[in-house]
């Protein structure tokens, strides 16, 4: 494949490594012209890294990007950018409070006399625009059009600038069927111009929608790539999730609970925008895993589950007794604990130490006037820095500098120290090493048998099934099914992401 | 215990420093600086003086350091200063009597304080912009308060917290002490100080974590009111007056300034009472030190600027890096990593 | 009607309809008379704030500008005292001074990346400590280049008079309103303001940016104290105390964004106009304090304050229906 001549873009065996994980591992990537390559994988999987690294957001540790044939060296975006690799992020990097015209035209605005033209500019962006199929007052800001307009005018602005291929990163996640349409009029107009066009997205039905070929990463490894109408959906979602299907470990111990009255009870709950309502049973001693690919609503779940974004509908029940549960603290109030997927922004208190960390949730819910005393907080950080083995040379040390892990088993011991009953983990593995990982399954199943309700999202599949009693699928941000006993395998599971999928293709 | 004082000490010992070297400067120059002499059961003396005369800006920077541990500020004290003067004043001489005129004068502090922590809080409005509201209108309601007249009081009970003495200490001195270990006592003691840091570090992870973030911020520019209540009190009761024009004016940013000397850092978090209070210290003992080595007053101001430039180049977060990068390249190279994520 | 411009109109509508009420009471407000004075009184102040224009729509703040002005006028009536230059070489000398000044704050806040609130504090207590250091009396200046100055005006029908120094805060406006709308320098200030990351990414050169937005502050800070040493004919280190805080409020009233990145020069000349405009009718009525100025000046503070705050809360949730 890297002989065709037809290659505008060859990444070959690209390193990047971070302390502690190796993000990318001698990855290849080739763009043809004229084509629109989908990079597919789940979080963590890589495709960010890659992509920064083509753009020169990072320096590679290795391996060489030749642009046409050519070995090019990109120091940073702009760089890139003057190369002709141009890039469109789902945030739209470009100025809200900017005109549409400033935006295109930032940094070269045409001049007549020294003085910004502002017509010749206004009719420039005119014209740059209708090549899109877009007639806008270009003299508004930026902020005041949809997202789906701005996203346009950024990939005009980027196609405008670099002109050999475009980068679009999750360009679709907020836009709407009319709206990607649109978008996808524009992709094929400038893959008939020749330019070569990398999308990465999560929503599989565009990516067989619009893409020519697909190359699937995870944990830092290339899969495979392989031409879209030769690949099966079942496949690609294997490619991406599923390690090795044949090897489906299921701890059949935790089946055990199944049956018995549900502790908790959510009745159309839900939270509009953000989550279709939704009913779900929780018993004691159970694991409820959520399954679903990136954006499917997994996150939301949890934050309306634990009142982080209210919920706008439904009721809620403990052991039959209705529970308001519109915010953190009153979710804490009823034992509910959360431990979020963000880590760095919703998670640690980066300035203060391991300790202040751990006890934090338990001297909220307590109130300021009842300080937890210096000796029983060193107490409950000590016995969870043991239990949980967090790294740490000392519990007063800031937590910003523990490693990833530890600091999810710190956030972890934080819930842990308020004695939750029910407990939410939001990608509780993510970006953490091998060792700490394992341990972290572990202690969820030591939870489940302490008779904790726990839900826990993750997009590894091998470890849902191995925790999980029962498994709600997720899809566009609505529950599409449920799997319990037997059929909880990454198979079914697999399947039953790819049915809701054609459902909604066909 | 040795341990936590140690650490204590150690978190001290800069601004410990700086005083010293500067005390020890004067008296190089000035033997009779460190005298203290005791007159009608009184200490007298330049180190008494530099504690008294600094009374109002150790009462702001108080207040000030809760506030900028919220990774807030609060350019309204200064005003507050002269709103609360300026309602001691005309409260006393109306015929209250000397305890209703205090209790007044603090809640109208505190209730200054209400309005900016609402607009913080609650309309999310950014910390400096919600407080420029008061400070601008501020001094006019102080003059509304005292009708532009600088309105002079004679009571003795009063005017006792502004010159008046308390075993030995004028009462600025005695006020101020005593205030501020109380508050410093509030803050460790209970888990105050626990709660504030963690929402200046971070406000979302907080909420996230069940900390009642919106009643604590309220609450940290009430304290930051209250201070200003008695400083402005002090203020006053030293003057026998409320002068609505100049009362606190400008100590707003000494108080900034005396918070940023205490090292805690202006983007919230870790912060010590205790550190700004020698902050304050300091910048008065160099206030009165150039008053007494015969160098023009003017110089002040320069030397103010010198040290917060001094403080910014230490505090700067590119300095800092390039420091840490030398000192502990592993550790450097894990923060980045984590950012990069 | 954009959204952009709802401050700009907002300020406008004030200031007409509180105009129409002062006129209506006090018809003589009308006068070229008084129009002349308000543009005279207010001269210094309308010059710096254009600079602080500049700055809050860069999302930065600027106290020095207050010392900046009363340095300005002390350096002048020291030299114009004790040496024999003329004031249009000393007038050179301290632009480039106050220029460098504001370029050398520009610097400290983008390289050792400071708040620009504490970084031109320290700036505030160096320039008015110079000021000091150079006299602490109050100086008169009495050049006869300083009368002739003066006599410069030109007379408007109604015995009314823009004086050389109104005339150039007009011409400084005009200057303002050019360089922030029509040159790439201007639209990379509203870049700054809108975001310092995102404007990076989109290659604005943020250092150089940075440095001359600060700089531009620092001369028209500078200007506006030759203006004002112009207006009271004397240097006084103690003058000027608190412009930056007028200005700043100018500023926001005339309908710039305080977080940076949305607004007008000319607004900030409407926003002077209301300023004076309160003065001038708490003058004119004699029995109303002058303290309901300040009160006055904060409760549109917050009323601008409050209405941006809707604004920008109401366009995120018109987009999120988007």
């Amino acid at each position: 494949m890297q002989t065709s001549s037809d290659n505008i873009l060859s990444a070959v065996r690209i390193d990047k490594g971070f302390p502690g994980t190796k993000a990318l591992d001698k990855v290849d990537f080739h763009l043809q012209r004229g084509e629109v390559h989908a990079l597919l994988g789940e979080n963590g999987a890589g495709k960010s890294t890659l992509i920064k690294c083509l753009t020169g957001a990072y320096r590679r540790d290795g391996g060489n990007i030749l642009l046409d044939g050519v070995e090019v060296d990109p120091r940073d975006t702009f760089d890139a950018q003057r190369l002709g690799i141009g890039t469109v992020y789902q945030e739209v990097n470009l100025l809200p409070n900017l005109s549409v015209a400033e935006n295109l035209f930032l940094g070269r605005q045409p001049r007549r006399f020294g003085m910004v033209d502002i017509r010749a500019m206004n009719r420039k962006a005119r014209e740059l625009l209708s090549e899109y199929e877009l007639k806008l007052d270009v003299t508004r800001a930026l902020a005041s059009y949809s997202v789906a307009i701005q996203q346009v005018v950024a990939i005009a602005r980027a196609v405008d600038l670099s002109g050999k291929v475009l980068i679009l990163d999750e360009p679709t996640a907020s836009l709407d069927a009319h709206e990607v349409a649109m978008l996808f009029r524009i992709v094929r107009r400038l893959k008939a111009r020749g330019l070569g066009i990398i999308f990465i997205t999560h929503f599989l039905e565009q990516v067989y929608e619009i893409s020519d070929r697909i190359t699937v990463l995870r944990n830092g490894r290339l899969v495979g790539t392989r031409n879209t109408a030769e690949l099966d959906r079942r496949d690609l979602i294997a490619m991406m999730i599923g390690r090795e299907l044949a090897a489906e470990i299921h701890a059949a111990e935790a089946h055990a609970a199944e049956g018995g009255e549900p502790r908790y009870r959510f009745r159309n709950y839900g939270r509009r925008g953000r989550i279709d309502p939704f009913d779900l049973d929780v018993r004691a001693g159970e694991v409820v895993g959520i399954a679903g690919l990136l954006g499917s609503g997994r996150t939301e779940t949890a934050e309306v589950l634990f009142g982080a974004h209210r919920a706008d509908s439904g009721t809620a029940e403990i052991d039959g007794r209705r529970v308001d549960l519109s915010s953190p603290r009153a979710a804490i109030r009823e034992k509910f604990g959360f431990c979020p997927e963000d880590r760095k922004t919703d998670g640690i208190v980066g300035d203060l130490s391991v300790r202040e960390n751990i006890v934090l949730a338990l001297q909220a819910r307590r109130g300021w006037t009842r300080p937890i005393s210096r000796a029983e907080q060193n107490r409950l950080a000590d016995l969870y820095i043991r239990a949980l083995d967090i790294r740490t040379a000392d519990r007063e040390k800031p937590i910003k500098l523990l490693s990833g892990g530890n600091q999810q088993k710190a956030i972890l011991a934080r819930w842990l120290a308020t004695e939750p009953e029910f407990l939410i983990l939001d990608e509780p593995t993510r970006g953490i090493d091998v060792g700490a990982h394992a341990e972290i399954v572990r202690l969820i199943e030591s939870l489940r048998e302490k008779g904790m309700s726990l839900i826990v999202i993750s997009s590894e599949l091998e470890e849902l099934v191995a925790y999980s009693t029962r498994i709600i699928v997720l899809r566009d941000r609505a529950h599409v099914a449920e799997l319990g006993g037997e059929r909880i395998t990454a198979h079914q599971i697999v399947e039953a992401i790819a049915a809701a999928n054609e459902r909604r293709a066909s | 215990m040795t341990s936590i004082f140690r650490t204590y000490l150690a978190r001290l010992l800069p601004q410990l420093i700086a005083l010293s070297a500067i005390i020890i400067a004067i008296s190089m120059t000035f033997p009779g600086f460190l005298n203290l002499e005791i007159q009608n059961g009184r200490l007298y003396g330049s180190l008494i003086d530099i504690l008294n005369r600094g009374a109002p800006v150790v009462l702001l920077a108080i207040g000030m350091t809760v506030v900028i541990a919220t990774k807030g500020i609060d350019l309204s004290v200064g005003a507050v200063m002269a709103i609360c003067g300026a309602v001691a004043a005309s409260f006393i001489t109306s015929g209250h009597s000397l305890f209703e005129t205090i209790l007044i004068t603090l809640a109208v502090g505190i209730l200054c304080g209400v309005w900016n922590g609402i607009l913080v809080a609650v309309l999310d409005i950014q910390p400096i912009i919600a407080t420029l509201v008061l400070m601008v209108a501020g001094r006019g309601i102080a003059q509304l308060v005292t009708e532009g007249a600088i309105l002079t009081f004679n009571d003795p009970g009063l005017i006792f917290i502004g010159s008046g003495s308390f075993a030995g200490l004028p009462m600025p001195v005695v006020v101020w002490l005593v205030f501020g270990v109380l508050v410093a006592l509030l803050v460790r003691q209970s888990a105050l100080g626990m709660l504030i840091e963690a929402i200046g570090v971070n406000r979302q992870a907080s909420t996230l974590s069940g900390v009642l973030t919106p009643v604590l911020l309220i609450a940290a520019y009430m304290l930051s009111g209250l201070c200003a209540a008695i400083g402005g009190i002090i203020a006053a009761a030293d003057i026998r007056g409320a002068d609505a024009n100049n009362a606190g004016l400008w100590l707003e940013l000494d108080a900034i300034l005396a918070v940023v000397v205490g090292g805690t850092s202006l983007l919230g978090g870790r912060f010590s009472i205790a550190a700004s209070v020698l902050g304050a210290i300091i910048i008065q003992a160099i206030n009165t030190g150039i008053l007494l080595s015969g160098f023009p007053p003017e110089f002040n101001l320069i030397i103010k600027a010198a040290i917060i430039v001094f403080i910014l180049v230490l505090q700067s977060p590119r300095f800092r890096t390039s420091f840490a990068f030398l000192a502990f390249p592993r550790r450097a190279a894990k923060t980045t990593e984590q950012e990069a994520k | 009607m954009k959204q952009k411009y709802l401050p700009l109109t907002a300020t406008i509508l004030i200031f007409v309809l509180s105009y129409a009420l002062c006129a209506a009471q006090y018809p003589n407000i009308l006068s070229t008379r008084v129009i002349g004075n308000l543009l005279t009184d207010n001269a210094f102040l309308g010059i710096a704030a254009v600079g602080m224009t500049f700055v809050i729509l860069s999302g930065g703040i600027d106290l020095s500008v207050g010392s900046v002005i009363a340095f300005t006028g002390v350096f002048l009536a020291v030299v114009l005292e004790h040496t024999s230059m003329h004031p249009i070489m000393a007038f050179a000398l301290v632009l480039g001074i106050t220029t460098l000044f504001g370029a050398l704050m520009g610097m400290i806040i983008h390289y050792l990346e400071m708040p620009a609130f504490i970084v031109t504090l320290a700036g505030m207590f160096l320039a008015r400590g110079m000021a000091f250091v150079l006299s602490i009396d109050s100086i008169p200046i009495k050049h006869p280049f300083y009368a002739t100055l003066k006599g410069f005006y030109y007379k408007l029908p109604g015995g009314g008079r823009i004086t050389l120094i109104g005339g150039l805060m007009l011409l400084v406006f005009a200057a303002g309103i050019l360089i922030a709308h029509r040159t790439r320098f201007g639209t990379n200030v509203y870049a700054l303001g809108g975001g310092t990351a995102t404007a990076k990414l989109m290659g604005v050169p943020v250092a150089s940016t940075t440095v001359k937005i600060y700089a531009l502050s620092g001369l028209l800070a500078g200007l506006s104290g030759i203006v004002f040493s112009l207006y009271t004919s004397a240097g006084y280190s103690l003058a000027a105390v608190g412009v930056e805080l007028d200005a700043i409020t100018a500023v926001v009233i005339g309908g710039t964004l305080l977080t940076g990145g949305s607004g007008f020069v000319a607004g900030t000349l409407v926003g002077i106009f209301i300023q004076g405009l309160i003065q001038t009718y708490i003058t004119f009525d004699g029995s109303l304090s002058s303290w309901w100025t300040k009160i006055l000046i904060g409760a549109l503070l917050f009323a601008f304050i409050l209405l941006q705050k809707g604004i920008i809360h109401l366009s995120r949730d018109a987009r999120q229906r988007a």
